[in-house]
């Protein structure tokens, strides 16, 4: 559906550059009438170059209702960081590591779901994700204080956040 | 008040800057260093970032100036920006290292270097 | 001498700059090829941040923009000096 990914398209940037925009005049609410024209205009431009490239085949993340879940997800997620934040930083000070690289399997299917993830893998420190079996989903992960060896689920590495990103994603 | 938060704030985000740029003079291999760099250097600067952001809603409320209120906007932007950005050079470097050949040093357990 | 926004801000930055010295020194030490990129890696992320707090000591909004390109630019330096490192630009 090349039409459907370019009216996403188009109306994702011009979302996007009335909000770097806001506060530029008060013709139509808060924006002059110059800047929206030149945000249609480089939107519609965008659109045509990139359409298959910024939307892809599935158009699932659209749904508002996933959009309100992942902004649900940040509050359990700001946690976690600042706990294992917490931790880092005693280890830095401490110097008392005990590092190595771990495989913990995934039952995400989708490819953002992944992403996503292993993203939030990374920012939760102590942990970072070095590799991924694109075949079997498995993320490989650099732990720096290694607790279990053969982890089952992903529950001892990122705790509740899979759970979260399912629901969001799937 | 606002004086006083915006100070707590900052301090914060200070003390775990600070803390991530002498983990990666600390620390003995890459793998670690990443971790100390990029990570507590990004929830340092959310906390920086915090700061400003509190500084110019108080500001935007007082004073009605649409300056402070491209200043939260702009500030909360570039907040999600490093937040996006940041784990995925990490994880660019990290596998980038692996490839090449650098093996983590006093490493307990490689599942990696096992399977390939 | 009363404590203004501005001092508190501008204190920030220059403990922010200072920092990023300290990350500088793992990028003229650094044994290995990817332990310099760390080190260029935090300095980014140190200067995004003292930026941000620079555009709220002069109460100028255009430093926060140059923050966020700056951000986004220097993400690109990272992914290609990492592509570079895994061997080949292909």
């Amino acid at each position: 559906m090349p039409l459907l990914n370019f009216i996403v398209t188009v109306i994702a940037c011009l979302i996007f550059y009335l909000i770097l925009t806001a506060g530029s005049g008060t013709d139509i609410l808060i924006w002059s009438w110059q800047q929206f024209a030149v945000g249609i205009l480089f939107s519609l431009v965008v659109g045509m170059v990139g359409r298959n490239v910024l939307v892809g085949k599935d158009l699932r993340m659209v749904n508002p209702r996933r959009w309100v879940v992942l902004i649900v997800y940040l509050g359990p997620f700001f946690l976690e960081m600042a706990k294992a934040n917490i931790d880092v930083a005693i280890r830095i000070i401490t110097g008392n590591i005990n590092p190595g690289i771990v495989k913990i399997p995934t039952n995400l299917k989708t490819d953002l779901g992944i992403t996503m993830l292993s993203n939030s893998i990374t920012l939760t420190p102590g942990t970072l994700t070095v590799d991924v079996d694109e075949k079997t989903r498995e993320l490989y992960v650099h732990w720096l204080d290694v607790k279990v060896k053969e982890p089952e689920t992903s529950e001892s590495v990122s705790g509740s956040l899979e759970k979260w990103i399912r629901r969001a994603t799937e | 008040m606002i004086l006083e938060i915006v100070i707590i704030l900052l301090i914060i985000g200070l003390v775990f800057n600070l803390l991530g740029s002498i983990g990666i003079l600390r620390f003995p291999d890459v793998y670690t260093r990443l971790h100390a760099g990029s990570k507590c250097a990004t929830f340092g600067s959310i906390f920086t970032s915090l700061a400003v952001v509190v500084y110019g809603s108080a500001m935007w409320y007082t004073q009605d100036s649409m300056v402070y209120a491209d200043m939260v906007i702009h500030t909360v932007i570039a907040v999600i920006c490093l937040l996006i950005t940041n784990p995925t050079g990490a994880h660019a470097i990290a596998r980038a290292a692996h490839r090449s050949g650098i093996m983590p040093i006093r490493a307990v357990v490689d599942r990696l270097k096992e399977e390939k | 001498m009363s404590i203004t926004f501005s001092t508190v801000f501008m204190i920030a930055a220059v403990l922010l700059m200072s920092f990023t010295l300290l990350a500088l020194i793992r990028v003229f030490l650094g044994p290995t090829a990817p332990d310099r990129v760390v080190g260029v890696d935090t300095v980014n992320t140190l200067v995004v941040a003292s930026m941000i707090v620079l555009g709220a000591a002069y109460n100028r909004a255009i430093y926060i923009e140059i923050a966020i390109i700056y951000a986004l630019l220097s993400f690109i330096g990272t992914i290609f000096i990492a592509r570079y490192i895994k061997g080949g630009l292909r």
